[in-house]
């Protein structure tokens, strides 16, 4: 057996975080950092050893240790590529929080850590129950990050964001217990290829669709989001924007889709109604909102609206597109939460009016500002426009009404994105203390360039992060081909009779 | 076979009662100067009762014409106990001490009220049933009020003794209709009298029967009495409650529902439902406003059982095997909220009761707090905890017995229980610390047993294999 890759990158921080709980605040930070760092040179090594073409589940690890369910783990491309993206984003929310934490920084490192390891037990689990439990895990860490070390309304949001996520996914625990009473298996691949009765079906895909619309999240069960953003602090708000939305959109991937197709044809209405309304309403909130962690994270709902439409587009540029969405926007949301907290930390403010002129005094901060806020808008040139134009052309074939509407919410956020970038970066500089502040330090250089590098790479030569995946898309689409809903904007392939043949025929009269 | 060598078959409750009764002797000639010793001693008891489940007590199958069996249920439900009682004789004389009532009755009851759980668990015999629920209860009556001079305490006890009672009476009266009906007190004997057919003076009996196992195990609408004397009685008395003749209750009603009833499923499956629901969702509401832990907790309790007793209603093997895993995850979980409990002493060593005074714990006693957060957790249900474990093998064999709308309403209400045991949660790490901190852990042998317990439910599932082997051949016994 090859060396255990997966089993080592959620083992490491796991331990780390236990350790982190026994030293002092400065020891912490540096084995925290260390910890991510090693992990993220573990996930190089992991897209590096990962063969694009070969099998679709690599590093398979199976453990058959707790009788009833296994320690299975393995990944595919697109497992491959949120992982990437969790151990990229972990070190810089530990450098995020260097200074910003102050009271007890070994717990908050420890909670940072073991909420690395297990997002990287939800991408790389290959056992129904093994994937649920890393699923639920999670919320603990988190319950704690924003309990403890959020802003003033902190135990309302901790409470909002746990009980919520909880009430969702437990009705998914009933439909796992079923779905392997069912098939026998609790192997996440067999059951991939598993066909259940259509009637189960729907009700199957409800109950995972209450989990995942929660996590993703989808309107109207979305409002956990703005509260626990707000609340949590950056580090915080990056993990949850950057990869805990993801695992909503991982979840419809890995099950909604290919195992209950029938059902997704069924229900896709659910999806792109809801879809719709929250492209348009929540990118009408964001534009009246105050806090600039609240305009951001209801423009991460917006944002998230398009991966659900992309998702069950059942096409190959609906699908790819989602998850570039979803790659992208674990960047540039991250991105932006990181710019708020950079002139929070100095401030102490979200208030968007407290700001104003920053170009002026932090001319730096600015650009990566505008950068940022340009890739949120879907700019050429960076991540989110590839993901967003794949997306709506796939919206397109699928329903002409759903690419329209989600083409409106890509106006909308421009405006959204611009005004907020008009008021804080431009202008007169209006309050003094705001004008005052200096320019990011080399800490903050360090958080904001490679995730800007990211950014840029993505968007002009997105091969790069689609070739791994796109033999898992095709056999997805392979998968659910035979429920392919019929769209109304599906190209005719006319059969003209060929010029010549008709010159032909003329000629033999 | 004679009379003399069917007596090892039920060796662990000859041990126990012939043992209890010369340490009762004991400290009557040597005085409360003995206590510690006479624990000790009970413990030691049980350790060799529990050996001599190895033997043919532990195997042997019907012994004394039917009235008693012995098998691995028996076993695994007795272990349980056994390992429950054990914690709770330890940690008893720190806090009674602190009040000035060691007693060396404390121990000796335990022993007692232990014997008479194992014929509880094991009786194949209403009769036998009720002797070893009556040994059981006088014992705990007397428990719920040992501190006698305290208000609480006694109300404690007269309250357990007067709906203990009313509900053994009412346990009575569907013993007395079953044998009217079936014409035999013998399980088998009812199983088949069902099996030949339902009448109303059975159904009646069962009903009857159905409440009053009800009351011992504290589900709704029999629950009551539960907040009270959990509050009331002396701490170390309440983690007992709450442990072992939980366990006991709970086995005996499932040894009863499956061998004596079993032909009658349809008809008491929907009691158990409704029983089950009411609890999960009762124990979750009523605790949302306990500002007492103790309160807190017994509403917990209630909750737990309704969750166990899903896995009853399905009347299968595996339903069966669930409520055996559920319950061993149970005791360790509630066994360390005690333990924590405990260690909750102002300055001066009184015990302190609010949640409220739990603020702040993370940043005085780190490691307490991480435990009883971790237990809470785990009572919440929440992976990776093993509390998680239970829930899901009950959930498990509820859906694979069809019961797919219990399973549902039961797994979404136990959102509601989570709530509570996140404001615990937050009490000890979001609020800012209290005045008034606790007085350091005097004790290597509680912060041991709560690290243990801690550990159990954080590395649990590497026991798994173990877990579900032993509650299998448990359950098979009863099928």
């Amino acid at each position: 057996m090859s060396f255990p890759i997966l089993s080592t990158m959620i083992l490491l921080p796991m331990l780390a975080a236990v350790v982190c709980l026994f030293i002092s605040a400065t020891q912490a930070r540096m084995l925290a950092l260390c910890a991510t760092l090693v992990t993220f040179v573990l996930g190089i090594m992991l897209w590096a050893n990962y063969e694009t073409g070969g099998a679709q589940w690599q590093f398979a690890e199976r453990l058959p240790l707790f009788g009833r369910f296994e320690w299975a783990l393995g990944i595919d491309g697109i497992a491959l590529m949120l992982i990437m993206l969790s151990v990229f984003l972990m070190p810089l929310c530990i450098l995020a929080s260097w200074t910003a934490i102050e009271k007890r920084v070994p717990e908050y490192m420890a909670a940072f850590l073991l909420m690395e390891a297990l997002m990287i037990g939800v991408f790389s689990a290959q056992d129904l129950y093994l994937f649920y439990i890393f699923f639920e895990a999670g919320l603990i860490p988190m319950y704690l990050i924003i309990g403890i070390w959020g802003g003033a309304e902190r135990i309302y949001a901790s409470y909002k964001f746990f009980l919520y996520t909880l009430l969702g996914s437990v009705l998914m625990l009933v439909a796992m217990l079923w779905m392997v009473n069912q098939a026998g298996t609790t192997f996440i691949p067999t059951l991939m290829e598993y066909d259940f009765p259509p009637h189960a079906q729907t009700w199957l895909w409800l109950a995972f669709f209450a989990s995942f619309a929660v996590k993703m999240p989808m309107w109207p069960v979305h409002t956990w989001l703005p509260d626990a953003h707000v609340q949590a602090p950056t580090a915080g708000s990056v993990i949850l924007a950057g990869v805990l939305l993801k695992m909503g959109g991982y979840g419809f991937l890995r099950f909604s889709l290919p195992m209950f197709p029938d059902a997704s044809a069924q229900l896709v209405w659910i999806v792109f109604g809801l879809s719709m309304i929250a492209v348009v309403y929540t990118s009408l909130v964001a534009l009246v909102q105050h806090d600039m962690k609240k305009l951001i994270a209801y423009s991460s709902v917006a944002h998230m609206a398009f991966v659900t439409i992309g998702l069950f587009t059942f096409n190959r540029q609906g699908i790819e597109g989602a998850i570039i969405v979803m790659l992208a926007h674990g960047l540039v949301s991250a991105a932006l939460f990181l710019c708020v907290g950079v002139i929070y930390d100095r401030l102490h403010t979200r208030e968007i009016d407290r700001y104003g002129g920053l170009s002026n005094n932090m001319p730096y901060y600015a650009l990566f500002f505008m950068f940022f806020t340009m890739a949120s808008v879907a700019l050429p040139g960076t991540a989110n426009f590839v993901g967003e134009f794949l997306a709506l052309v796939g919206a397109y074939e699928a329903n002409s009404w759903v690419g329209a509407v989600a083409t409106l919410g890509i106006i909308l956020g421009a405006a959204y994105m611009l005004y907020l970038y008009r008021r804080v970066a431009f202008g007169e500089s209006k309050n003094a203390d705001a004008a005052a502040m200096m320019d990011i330090s080399p800490r903050e250089w360090a958080i904001m360039a490679p995730i800007a590098a990211a950014t840029l790479w993505m968007g002009v030569y997105p091969e790069s992060f689609i070739a791994p995946m796109r033999a898992d898309v095709g056999t997805l689409l392979a998968r659910i081909e035979r429920a392919h809903p019929q769209g109304d904007a599906q190209l005719k392939m006319g059969k003209p009779k060929l010029a010549i043949v008709d010159a032909h025929e003329k000629g033999a009269h | 076979m004679s009379i003399l060598s069917q007596l090892a078959f039920t060796a662990p409750e000859e041990i126990l009662g012939l043992g209890g009764l010369a340490l009762l002797m004991v400290a009557a000639f040597l005085g409360d100067k003995t206590t510690r010793l006479i624990g000790y001693a009970s413990v030691a008891l049980l350790a060799v009762a529990a050996f001599s489940l190895t033997g043919v007590a532990g195997h042997g199958g019907d012994a004394f014409g039917g009235l008693y069996r012995a098998d691995a249920f028996g076993v695994f439900a007795k272990i349980l106990i056994y390992v429950a009682a054990a914690v709770c004789i330890l940690i008893a004389p720190r806090f009674f001490e602190h009040e000035d009532k060691l007693r060396a009755e404390y121990p000796i009851l335990i022993v007692f009220a232990v014997a008479g759980m194992g014929m509880m668990v094991s009786a194949t015999d209403l009769i036998t049933l009720y002797v070893g629920l009556e040994l059981n209860s006088l014992s705990a009556y007397v428990l719920a009020s040992f501190m006698r001079k305290d208000m609480r305490a006694a109300e404690a006890g007269l309250k357990y003794f007067v709906l203990g009672s009313l509900a053994s009476g009412i346990l009575l009266y569907g013993v007395s209709l079953l044998y009217g009906f079936s014409g035999t007190t013998n399980y088998a004997g009812i199983a088949t009298a069902m099996h030949s057919g339902m009448g109303l003076g059975l159904l009646f009996g069962i009903v009857f029967l159905m409440a009053g196992l009800a009351f011992k195990i504290s589900a709704v609408p029999f629950h009551m009495w539960t907040p009270d004397v959990y509050e009331g009685a002396p701490t170390p008395v309440t983690a007992f409650f709450a442990s072992a003749p939980k366990v006991a209750a709970m086995a005996m009603a499932v040894r009863v529902s499956i061998t004596a009833m079993g032909p009658a499923l349809h008809d008491w499956q929907q009691i158990v439902i409704f029983v089950s629901l009411a609890s999960i969702v009762v124990g979750a509401a009523g605790a949302i406003g306990q500002s007492n832990i103790k309160r807190l907790l017994a509403y917990s309790s209630i909750n737990n059982v309704g969750f166990a007793l899903v896995g009853l209603a399905t009347g299968t093997q595996a339903g069966v095997a669930s409520v055996l895993s559920y319950m061993a995850i149970y005791v360790v979980m509630t066994l360390g909220s005690f333990l924590c409990v405990l260690q909750m002493r102002d300055a001066s060593g009184s015990p302190i009761e609010t949640i409220s005074s739990l603020s702040g714990l993370s940043q005085t006693r780190k490691g307490l707090a991480a435990a009883l957060a971790i237990f809470m957790f785990s009572l919440a249900g929440i992976p990776p905890l093993f509390g998680f474990w239970g829930k899901f093998l009950v959930f498990d064999a509820a859906v694979a017995a069809g019961l797919l709308p219990l399973a549902a309403f039961g797994i979404a209400a136990s959102v509601i229980g989570a709530f509570y045991y996140l404001k615990i949660i937050k009490t000890m790490y979001f609020d800012a610390p209290a005045d008034e901190s606790y007085a350091p852990s005097a004790s290597g042998l509680e912060s041991g047993l709560i690290a243990a317990a801690a550990i159990i439910m954080v590395l649990g599932y590497g026991a798994i294999p173990l877990l579900s082997s032993t509650a299998n051949a448990a359950a098979k016994a009863l099928f």
